[in-house]
């Protein structure tokens, strides 16, 4: 009557079968895993050793040239930084009160639906379509020029749904009873976001800026869209000055290249002496993204060892 | 005791002067509270208008083009030379490089994130999950100009020793070194996917007798195969918007092919080549790169609705 | 009174007739999680073939932890550990032995959970798992054993014209019963049941006690249960668990009507528990 009866040896043998399937799978998995990471090795390696003849002290203090044993990236390392200064003076601000509103404040409706699909919408667009926003509405309808301004708000708008969704989850984080308690001495809604909700997400919101900045650092594709120049000789006006009034925003009106389009344009030579450059400066970038991902890991994984509720 | 004296007091006389002081500053505090509200309500709607931004400008640039160029010869020309005096306007040849290299991108991102994710989530001991994650996620975070030097200058010759007539700019290695980046993706969101799967379902396979990876393909993959399907079609749509590995590793010259072997040009790729030149400002040319644009987004928005519906129904699932 | 009630069950195993025989016992049996918590200790208990055999006892006592034990399901979580045996009769295989492959132990017992946890799986495909598992191909082989299972698990004239559709279609009960027909499916030695009507209303739930006095003529059953009312109406024999230790052991009757324990009797009485 019974099919399935076979003898202990049958079964043994089936499940020894069985058995060197799941071993064999596992040697697939980390054989898959391996790929991953020997991948980046050879990526790193080779771009460590391809540069490591330009990764000198000139190489940070000189301006591009002609000649690529005396190219440097001066004016792209400050062109990142002050690129970055206007990101996160507009994305954070921007970010978590989009995330405080969303949690603490939006009614059940339909604008705040339209607010979610948006940006998880948002989230999904290639970073190239905000680069022709840019030049369409930055560039000429706002006529902000091709500079560190317009180049700055462009990678705010792109990693605004980074810091809103980190926002919101270090935000869902805490407690009801956290909220009701500060409720229940009479704070008013503001009062108990500003002294209760915005200090305990903060660990989780900065974890979400710093990798959302990480990304925006590597970002290449948006800012070679609104046009910014790839041979820059000359760094943009200094924001403090020794004559009255000492502070200065030109710089944001400045053209300027950045680290990402530096590496492009060295890339893009046929010249494979510019090659060594654009290793070197490739090294740079990954190390700067690998430290800040690296530090918003790792500020996550203190950040739940921690949890006090 | 000030409410003790506020008792003994006369009512008519100190209440109304204490009541009317609240409500003044009940107020004041009200307004301060309205607007702050409103701030942070401008500041969410920023996305909104981020959105009605990038539509406006690609369909403005977009419907200028279209009057210079019928929407039909747009979509079935097989020709992409805006830029010669015999100007054509064939999406397909931009097209045809974006389908060619996502094509190769995920026949190396789905079974290496697939199995990668089944041996995370199904096999893996949670501390060598603790430590894959996270290395996985540094992976992802890696700038992709520099995925781009690593196909261009890599890859490329690696793969010259394999196949020697491949040209140095090719779709193949752009694709694979693609595929690669979006490995580190496609497993993060498959291996979410599965590890919703309840543990319930596992216990009742093993109960069965089954191996660990029956269990994971007879029943926890069927379980999660929404959320991986989901896994996938971000990863295509990671795929087609992908730009700096094909602008620097595939070429730009736009070429009607399917084959991984030749160079060609993708939808990204082409937008940021008339970026790098000096179109004017309104010419025919420039506006080519929002049409491109907008066909970019209509199909990467596709994948993204298909992707992100699809993942609502595996967590509505459990 | 509670056996007057449904006398059936008793009535099976008069108290004069001699105990079947054994088809397992458990012996000197400790169970350890990982975490170091000691959730079994020494428990020796028989297991009478072809009858069924009800765990009680407060939440907490190690009913389902003990139940588990006889599948292995502990294996599947790190740091578990077992001390003692529990023996499988005729060939006196110790299921907790090293050298005993918990995949086989858990092809000769099989085991229907708390929730019913059907497959996302076609209802011929559940019933079919455990067959394919074993590397049943023969597609009329498999149509035998699924009609056959389904029937066995009452649920057959319910399903014979929907087998293609999705298992978690059905309802609560008829999700049960597919669990228990996929459990029948490989003709185990001993079905193992961890409160199978407790995420089922009364009326699925008397359908699955029906079942389960049924089941017995082809299969040893342990069941566990937080129901005293359940552990009258179906078992033969059951046992009383307090804090990893067994209490007392004996024909369900006397348990309910002469408990030998004091404990015993408190918690059957409702004083505790």
């Amino acid at each position: 009557m019974s099919y399935v009866a076979q003898t202990p040896e049958q079964i043994r043998g089936l499940i020894a079968k069985a058995k060197r399937r799941d071993v064999l799978f596992v040697a697939l998995g980390v054989i898959a895993l391996g790929i991953g990471f020997a991948t980046f090795l050879a990526l790193f390696l080779d771009m460590l050793l391809d540069g490591w003849g330009r990764l000198r002290p000139e190489f940070f203090t000189q301006f591009p040239s002609r000649r690529a044993a005396q190219a440097g990236i001066l004016s792209a390392w400050v062109g990142t930084f002050l690129v970055m200064i206007v990101t996160a003076a507009v994305a954070v601000p921007l970010g978590v009160s989009a995330g405080i509103y969303l949690e603490e404040y939006a009614p059940k409706n339909w604008v705040t639906d339209v607010i979610e699909i948006n940006i998880t919408n948002l989230a999904g667009v290639p970073s190239i379509v905000y680069g022709l926003l840019a030049l369409g509405l930055f560039v000429y309808a706002f006529g902000l020029g091709q500079s560190v301004q317009t180049a700055g708000l462009t990678l705010a708008l792109l990693i605004l749904p980074v810091v809103i969704v980190a926002t919101r989850e270090a935000i869902r984080a805490i407690p009801a009873m956290i909220r009701e308690g500060a409720y229940a001495v009479g704070a008013t809604r503001w009062q108990t976001v500003k002294d209760h909700i915005i200090p305990y997400s903060m660990p989780g919101i900065l974890t979400g800026v710093i990798i959302g900045m990480s990304r925006a650092i590597g970002e290449t594709a948006p800012i070679i869209t609104i046009g910014a120049l790839t041979f820059i000789a000359f760094l943009p006006p200094a924001p403090v000055g020794a004559e009255f009034p000492f502070l200065s925003f030109e710089w944001l009106k400045a053209p300027f290249t950045v680290m990402p389009i530096q590496m492009f344009n060295w890339t893009s030579r046929p010249d494979p002496a510019f090659h060594a450059n654009a290793a070197a400066a490739g090294t740079i970038l990954v190390f700067m993204t690998l430290a800040m991902n690296g530090l918003a890991i790792w500020l996550r994984y203190r950040l739940r060892k921690n949890i006090k509720w | 005791m000030e409410s003790a004296s506020a008792l003994d007091a006369p009512v008519g006389a100190t209440v109304p002067t204490v009541v009317s002081e609240r409500l003044a500053r009940k107020f004041s505090r009200n307004l301060k509270e309205r607007a702050i509200e409103a701030l942070l309500f401008l500041a969410a709607f920023v996305s909104v208008f981020t959105t009605a931004g990038i539509v406006y400008i690609l369909v403005k640039e977009s419907l200028v083009f279209f009057s210079h160029v019928p929407l039909w010869q747009f979509l079935t020309d097989t020709q992409w030379t805006p830029l010669f005096a015999d100007a054509h306007y064939g999406i397909s040849v931009l097209l045809s490089g974006t389908i060619t290299s996502s094509a190769v991108a995920l026949l190396v991102a789905i079974p290496l994130g697939t199995t990668i994710a089944i041996y995370l989530s199904e096999f893996a001991s949670p501390r060598a999950r603790e430590i894959a994650k996270p290395v996985l996620e540094l992976l992802s975070g890696v700038p992709t100009i520099v995925y781009g030097y690593f196909a261009l200058l890599f890859v490329t010759p690696l793969l010259q020793k394999l196949i020697p007539s491949l040209p140095g700019f090719n779709l193949l290695s752009a694709g694979i070194v693609m595929g690669i980046m979006i490995v580190p993706y496609v497993a993060s969101i498959s291996e979410d996917a599965m590890r919703a799967v309840p543990m319930a379902l596992r216990e009742g396979s093993f109960a069965m007798g089954a191996t660990r990876l029956q269990t994971a393909l007879k029943v926890v993959v069927p379980a999660a195969v929404s959320g991986i399907a989901a896994a996938y079609i971000l990863g295509v749509s990671r795929a087609v918007g992908e730009t700096m590995i094909l602008a620097v590793a595939a070429g730009m010259q736009p070429n009607l092919t399917f084959n991984p072997l030749e160079p060609a040009a993708t939808i990204t790729a082409y937008i940021v080549q008339v970026a790098l030149g000096d179109l004017p400002h309104g010419s025919v040319g420039y506006q080519t790169i929002f049409a491109a644009g907008l066909a970019l987004l209509l199909l990467t928005l596709f994948f993204n609705l298909v992707g992100f519906w699809m993942r609502r129904r595996y967590r509505e699932a459990y | 009174m509670l056996g007057s009630a449904r006398p059936g069950a008793a009535g099976l195993t008069p108290d004069a007739s001699p105990p079947p025989p054994l088809k397992a016992e458990s012996r000197d049996l400790s169970f350890h999680y990982g975490n170091g918590f000691k959730a079994l200790n020494a428990i020796t208990m028989p297991v009478h073939e072809h009858r069924v055999t009800a765990l009680i006892g407060p939440s907490g006592c190690g009913k389902s932890t003990f139940l588990r034990c006889f599948n292995r399901m502990h294996d599947l979580y790190p740091g578990n550990r077992y001390e003692g045996a529990i023996v499988l009769h005729p060939d006196n295989t110790n299921l907790l032995a090293d050298d005993v492959d918990p995949i086989e132990v858990r092809m000769r017992v099989s085991m229907v959970f708390q929730k019913p946890n059907p497959f996302p799986k076609s209802i011929y495909e559940n019933v079919a798992y455990g067959l394919r598992v074993r590397g049943v191909t023969n597609k009329n082989h498999l149509d035998d054993k699924v009609e056959e299972s389904l029937r066995g698990a009452a649920l057959w004239d319910e399903v014979k014209q929907r087998l293609n559709e999705v298992g978690s279609n059905l309802s609560g009960g008829q999700q049960q019963r597919l669990c228990i027909a996929r459990a029948l499916a490989t003709d185990p030695e001993i079905l193992l049941f961890d409160e199978p009507t407790s995420a089922l209303d009364p009326i699925a739930t008397a359908s699955i006690e029906e079942l389960i006095s049924e089941l017995k003529k082809r299969v040893t059953i342990l069941i566990v249960t937080h129901n005293m009312q359940q552990a009258a109406r179906v078992s033969d024999y059951t046992a009383y668990m307090y804090l990893g230790e067994l209490i007392e052991f004996d024909r369900t009757d006397t348990i309910f009507f002469k408990p030998g324990r004091k404990e015993t009797e408190d918690y059957i009485t409702g004083r505790f528990g």
